[in-house]
């Protein structure tokens, strides 16, 4: 089998399904490849499948049909402890009857590794997650990022080559988050490990990756890197999804130039790029991100069709000015402007007409 | 404004200082907690506290010698049991005269019983006399000596006025003593002869076989508790059910059930003739013995096992398990090092509630435990409501409340009582 699979390859899912009940598909024919070292994120809504596929990986469950390969070997019937996969939990599931250095003897200990090599590791374990002090206490005697650390520190200490991690950062608050994120990605660079990481946060899943696949009933919707995903997503559940997102409907009237124009549904018209729509007359939804969208008239490229809007809200949010519109008869329509010198502060009330490029405006599946 | 940094106590905002004043605002509160848990209280004490004290005093209580026979106890005191000869003739006149009134107020065969746990025969001879000496007059009919051995030669020996005057103290080490197998000899405390012993046997047996029993139920519970835990909600709260159904039943019920399913020509004695695993003519004993005993017992006990384990393993997450085995784990080395000892506090509680309940168990080793599988409560039950002898029962009980104490402070040592966890 290995020679019918991508020779980069490190983790490889071909046509994988699982379902639980024998009447629902929790995922539907996955495939995905993952080269080693890459840091992928498997982001998506709560029930889609993500957390399911890694414990597929993980081994503990199993793939209803299809093939799950690690380093070229098919892993199906592998049971959990023999695959030498690193795991972060969500609950960091840090043994409590244990202290943390005991805690980390374990995988050690589990393979049979003398004392001395033992406590050699554990110690650079722990030093590696900046923890080196804290191997005598238990887990119920650490704050919820110590011991988020500390589980890290667990996954890594017996030197898998995989990782994995189940939303490892969703009982922090925010700001320490954000810098559990920044810690993460960097130990992951140096040390050079492969890393599945599961989130629903896509802000997370941005920040940290290297691609991102967004899953959404039981498919992978878009697999790719952050800026890509965000600037061009594939079709509206993603671009729905990842970020904020103004949402137009309307029909294809032409397709010209690989520009196409599109009627809204009150009547107006405008330039968009054509995603997933083909020919005249197809039902489409635009989707057009709120910081692309420009109502100062000197800056709107000349002959671009523009459309009429009303301010409803302005917020005020420090960096940026928040401001919703009624557009099209669409009521949260935002658009995010920054907090020049320059900038013009939209009155509510005021009537504006607003444009942008043909390009950021994507006609995508209705 | 009060400064932190000034010396001496902090002061509240009119000047008083801060404890008093809390203390003073926690008063109230204390009080109303007080009078809400009052009537409980009261109960407990009333149905509960004084009686239990009341029995345990009555182990070590002994005036009866001394208010029956108060002339005979005075008249006894310059007497030297080891002499070896009888009293002299006025402390048979006093019994004489103590006889009497206590003839009249009926109150010689009590003493009589008294003495006789003490030393067996005496109560006849107090029976005997009893009912004569109320004829006599005190004044000219002595000397006494000789008129009480005329009318029960008892009064000649020795050793009944050793045992009065051993036991005429307020207070007696001899029903303790007793309960331990031992007795007040002339020349102090010393072991019965070997077959009179009884009591340490029997402590002893109690205090393995609820081992024995405890130990059947965490070996046959901690798979069903894991079971219950580990299933989804619904069928969890199903089995659960089927846990709890024996409480619903009545234990004479229960206990009877066993009579019929262990007897020899029982069911499961049937079963394996039937099978051939057991010839006809050596059907196996199972009941009214040891055997009979363990096994009825871990059944109706095991309920208190399971629960505590039950209510412990559920709040153990699986990802433990999860993440041992991603550590590395075999499923067993998962099981052994991660779960096992996370659940050793819902062991710990099931054990304590298991063993005291086992050690003070009375009606089903009663039922089924014939004469080798009976525990020591049966014998205080006897002494208390069959042989009369309060005082023996109390000490028994007493002694067992004390064994139970202790082990519940050996546990304390080794496990740790903070390591036990009702859920």
């Amino acid at each position: 089998m290995a020679d019918a699979s991508n020779v980069d390859a490190f983790v490889e899912f071909e046509r994988v399904q699982k379902s639980y009940d024998g009447e629902n598909l929790v995922v539907k024919d996955l495939n995905l490849t993952m080269p080693k070292g890459e840091f992928l994120t498997m982001l998506g809504p709560s029930g889609s499948g993500k957390t399911t596929c890694l414990m597929m990986l993980a081994g503990f469950e199993t793939a209803t049909h299809g093939d799950i390969r690690l380093d070229g070997t098919s892993i199906n019937n592998i049971p959990p402890h023999k695959r030498g996969i690193g795991m972060v939990f969500q609950n960091y599931a840090l043994f409590p009857h244990m202290t943390i250095a005991e805690n980390l003897s374990f995988p050690l200990e589990v393979r049979k590794m003398g004392k001395s090599e033992r406590e050699e590791k554990v110690k650079r374990a722990l030093d590696m997650v900046e923890m080196g002090a804290f191997g005598g206490r238990r887990p119920a005697q650490l704050s919820g990022g110590q011991q988020q650390r500390i589980a890290l520190a667990r996954a890594l200490v017996f030197e898998p080559e995989l990782v994995l991690m189940d939303e490892p950062l969703g009982a922090l608050d925010k700001q320490l988050r954000e810098k559990m994120q920044f810690e993460i990605t960097h130990l992951a660079h140096r040390l050079g490990i492969t890393v599945v990481y599961v989130t629903h946060d896509q802000t997370e899943a941005l920040t940290m990756s290297d691609r991102v696949a967004v899953f959404d009933d039981g498919r992978i919707q878009q697999i790719a890197p952050p800026d890509q995903l965000y600037e061009s997503p594939e079709n509206s559940f993603v671009a729905q999804f990842i970020g904020e997102n103004n949402t137009l409907e309307g029909t294809v009237k032409e397709i010209n130039n690989g520009i196409a124009l599109v009627q809204l549904d009150d009547g107006e018209l405008i330039d968009c790029k054509p995603v997933n729509v083909s020919q005249p007359g197809e039902r489409t939804r635009v989707s057009i991100r709120p910081e692309r969208v420009e109502y100062n008239k000197d800056r709107l490229q000349a002959g671009v069709h523009t459309l009429k809007a009303e301010v409803l809200e302005f917020i005020y949010m420090g960096d940026i000015f928040r401001t919703r519109l009624r557009v099209a008869g669409n009521d949260e329509f935002i658009i995010k402007t920054r907090n020049a010198p320059d900038q013009v502060r939209l009155q509510p009330g005021q009537q504006i007409e607003i444009g942008w490029l043909p390009e950021d405006c994507r006609a995508l599946d209705a | 404004m009060t400064d932190i940094s000034q010396s001496g106590p902090v002061l509240a905002a009119d000047g008083t200082p801060l404890k008093r004043s809390l203390s003073r605002a926690l008063r109230m509160q204390k009080l109303r907690a007080l009078m809400l848990i009052a009537p409980l209280l009261l109960f407990i004490l009333v149905t509960f506290i004084l009686p239990v004290a009341d029995m345990l005093f009555r182990s070590v209580e002994n005036r009866i010698v001394q208010d029956t026979l108060p002339r005979t106890v005075e008249a006894l005191a310059d007497w030297d049991p080891a002499s070896g000869q009888l009293p002299e003739e006025a402390v048979f006149a006093a019994m004489a005269a103590d006889l009497q009134i206590a003839a009249k107020e009926k109150t010689h065969t009590r003493v009589a019983k008294r003495l006789n746990y003490e030393n067996p025969g005496v109560s006849s001879v107090f029976r005997k006399s009893g009912r004569k000496v109320g004829k006599w007059d005190l004044a000219t009919d002595g000397p006494f000596r000789e008129k009480l051995i005329e009318i029960d030669d008892g009064w000649g020996d020795v050793e009944l006025w050793r045992t009065i005057k051993t036991y005429s103290g307020s207070f007696t080490s001899g029903y303790f003593l007793n309960a331990v197998d031992m007795q007040l000899g002339a020349e102090g405390p010393e072991i019965r002869p070997e077959n009179e012993r009884i009591y340490n046997t029997m402590l002893v047996r109690t205090m393995r076989m609820s081992l024995i029993i405890t130990f059947s139920c965490i070996l046959l519970g901690y798979p069903v508790a894991w079971i219950l835990a580990n299933l989804p909600a619904r069928k969890a709260n199903l089995l659960l059910i089927l846990v709890l159904l024996p409480f619903w039943t009545s234990l004479l019920v229960r206990t009877s059930a066993w009579k019929i399913l262990l007897q020899q020509q029982g069911v499961i004695n049937d079963t394996l003739v039937w099978i051939g695993l057991v010839d006809d003519a050596n059907r196996l004993v199972l009941i009214n013995n040891e055997l009979g005993t363990i096994i009825a017992m871990t059944h109706i006990l095991l309920p208190f096992m399971i629960l505590p384990m039950y209510s412990v393993m559920q709040t153990i997450n699986p990802s433990y398990l999860r993440a041992a085995k991603s550590l590395g784990a075999t499923d067993w080395t998962a099981f052994w090092r991660v779960y096992f000892p996370q659940t050793v506090p819902g062991i710990g509680a099931g054990s304590i509630l298991v063993f005291i309940l086992a050690v003070g168990y009375y009606i089903t080793p009663a039922l089924v435990g014939g004469t080798k599988g009976t525990f020591i409560s049966n014998l205080i039950a006897y002494h208390i409501s069959t042989s009369g002898n309060w005082g023996l029962g109390a000490a028994l009980g007493a002694i067992l409340l004390a064994v139970v104490l202790l082990l519940y402070w050996v546990y304390d040592k080794v496990v740790g009582i903070d390591n036990v966890k009702l859920g």
